[in-house]
């Protein structure tokens, strides 16, 4: 089967900078993969590459199964780091001159600024746009070909709130219709609803990969009860040593939310003032920059 | 291919800058072949152009008219609408843009390059036009007689601008690929048209003789003497028959390729940042 995207030891230095080290990213067919990092991590880079923009310095990339060359962006839209247009052009002239590089007809622009929601404004100058209309008419050029493959880098740079939500509900429609969407972004919290894999990306390295709930990882239990060393000693007993922790004058249980009633009843029984028990997740932004700290303390 | 040269059309046309130029070129056709010339005989004054007589004004002497400011003048703002074409692309980041719809780079480029070209016709053919009814007015109000270069002359003359026009239009673009900007281009483009070749010609050449020996493969002198040999007036800056016509052709051609290639290599090789 043809993986949408797979890149092979992925490398681009520029210089004596190492944007890309060593990459080896995998897109599987119909899913929305999220491409995670702060920023200089070097998503932009990589999907440069992917596109033939930027030449690797080493590695290889294949775009639905096909190797670089004539015809590689056959099915591939793409918004690379923020919109670009003719300014003197209205948003419609714009993608009907796109459209003729891109071998579609005339009526793919009306349709894909209707999905954007830019049909309105679409006559007006392409200078006069606001932040948020040009990212939209980027994401418009991006949906020309139809692709089954789309690729954007920080689509919602811009956007205000609904405008994000906006894009995320189209994001999920697109990867719902087969579509298979590469989505860069540097926080985790903004494509975590949408995302069916992410990989986190910190040094021009892929530091982890998985979905949301993986690099999330399990969820646990947090108690505040007093006395607080009877409560650990209790607890300890109940459900094994190695799954309490006492941390900031609480316990952190490795235990399933779904047994908070019972624990709450053990404890209660043995007559421990409970004063908190509620499901503990992983702050995900946390989650985030943990890999990253020690993806950084990996390389140094 | 031929949409690529399609929407590179649709570019050309629809952006101001392209029909700012074309005017300009127009007026100072206009003004420096015919309307300081005429005025100046008109009114008896003696000017610097006081060599030019009434005859030189008549519509027989439209290609050598049409073609004197192609060397220097009208070949600089050939120029940046060559530098404007493609230099564009880098300034606005559009680049990118083009390329993820799919087209190859070449195939972009050489759709950018038939653009010019297309727009250098444009250009040779509308200052003929000018030329063709101003030398008309003018040989009326004189009552002179209104005769016409032979069809083989307009057609020489037109295919000599044209090449002409499209050498320096492939200039720009060499210039806006190797710079990948739009002002520097066009700064040091005019610098080298209106400045370097000048004090070359006047300055150095006469004082080394290596220079002037080298001048001879240089594009604007090639262009001069191409223009001269088609009856271009030697007073205008740039118009010298320092070489033979035909050599002065192959010159000019020489270059035209040799800017297309190289920018097309160029282009190709290097990153799109
Ligand atoms: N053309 C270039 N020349 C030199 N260095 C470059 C070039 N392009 C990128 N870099 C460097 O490569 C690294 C990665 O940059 P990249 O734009 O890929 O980051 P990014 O992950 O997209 O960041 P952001 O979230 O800020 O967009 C940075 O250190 C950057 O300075
Ligand atoms: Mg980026």
């Amino acid at each position: 089967m043809n993986l949408p995207v797979q890149t092979e030891g992925l490398t681009k230095r520029y210089g004596g900078l190492t944007a890309v080290q060593d990459l080896h990213l995998t897109v599987r067919a119909g899913e929305v993969y999220g491409f995670l990092g702060p920023n200089g991590a070097g998503k932009t880079t990589t999907l440069r590459m992917l596109l033939g923009l930027v030449r690797p310095t080493a590695g290889t990339v294949r775009l639905l199964g096909r190797p670089p060359g004539a015809g590689r962006l056959t099915g591939v839209g793409a918004l690379i780091e923020g919109p670009a247009f003719y300014p003197y052009l209205s948003g419609r002239d714009n993608l009907r001159v796109l459209a003729r590089y891109a071998g579609v007809g005339a009526d793919r622009v009306a349709l894909v600024l209707d999905l954007v929601d830019l049909t309105d404004r679409a006559g007006d100058r392409y200078a006069g746009y606001s932040l948020g209309m040009k990212q939209r008419l980027g994401v418009a050029a991006a949906l020309l070909k139809d692709p089954r493959l789309l690729i954007l880098d920080e689509p919602t740079n811009g956007l205000d709130p609904a405008g994000m939500a906006d894009m995320r509900t189209l994001i999920r429609r697109l990867g719902a219709g087969g579509c298979t969407v590469l989505v860069s972004s540097h926080l985790l919290g903004e494509v975590e609803q949408i995302c069916d894999r992410v990989g986190v990306i910190s040094r021009g390295r892929l530091i982890a990969e998985g979905t949301v709930a993986e690099l999330r990882g399990t969820a646990g239990l947090r108690v505040l009860a007093d006395p607080l060393d009877e409560a650990a000693a209790r607890t300890r007993a109940l459900v094994g040593d190695d799954r309490v922790r006492v941390v900031d004058g609480g316990l952190e249980l490795a235990v399933a939310p779904e047994r908070a009633a019972w624990l709450n009843a053990e404890l209660v029984s043995a007559g421990l003032a409970v004063r908190e028990l509620r499901p503990r997740e992983r702050d995900l932004e946390q989650v985030f920059f943990d890999l990253i700290e020690k993806g950084t303390a990996d390389v140094a | 291919m031929s949409r690529s040269f399609r929407a590179e059309t649709i570019k050309l046309v629809r952006r101001p800058a392209s029909w700012l130029l074309l005017a300009i070129t127009l007026a100072l056709a206009l003004i420096f072949t015919y309307l300081f010339p005429y005025a100046s005989i008109a009114g008896g004054t003696d000017g610097p152009n006081n060599d030019r007589t009434l005859p030189m004004l008549l519509p027989d002497q439209l290609v050598g008219n049409s073609l004197g400011g192609l060397p220097v003048f009208l070949g600089s703002i050939v120029l940046i609408l060559g530098v404007l074409t493609v230099g564009g692309e880098y300034g606005w980041a559009t680049w990118k843009t083009v390329l993820t719809q799919g087209p190859s780079r070449l195939e972009v480029y050489a759709g950018k390059l038939l653009a010019l070209t297309a727009a250098a016709l444009a250009v040779v053919l509308a200052v003929f036009a000018v030329g063709a009814v101003a030398s008309v007015l003018i040989a009326v109000a004189e009552s002179q007689p209104v005769r016409w270069p032979g069809p083989g002359d307009l057609l020489v003359g037109i295919g000599a601008g044209w090449l002409i026009a499209t050498m320096w239009a492939m200039l720009g673009a060499v210039l806006a690929v190797a710079l990948r900007a739009v002002a520097l281009p066009v700064g040091l483009g005019l610098v080298w048209m209106l400045a370097v070749q000048n004090l070359l010609a006047a300055i150095a050449a006469p004082l080394l003789d290596w220079v002037a020996q080298a001048q001879k493969g240089l594009p604007g002198p090639n262009a001069g003497s191409l223009v001269a040999a088609l009856g271009a007036p030697g007073d205008t800056p740039g118009v010298a028959a320092t070489v033979g016509g035909g050599q002065a052709a192959v010159v000019v051609a020489a270059y035209l390729i040799a800017f297309a290639v190289v920018g097309a290599v160029l282009l190709r090789r290097r990153d799109i940042g």
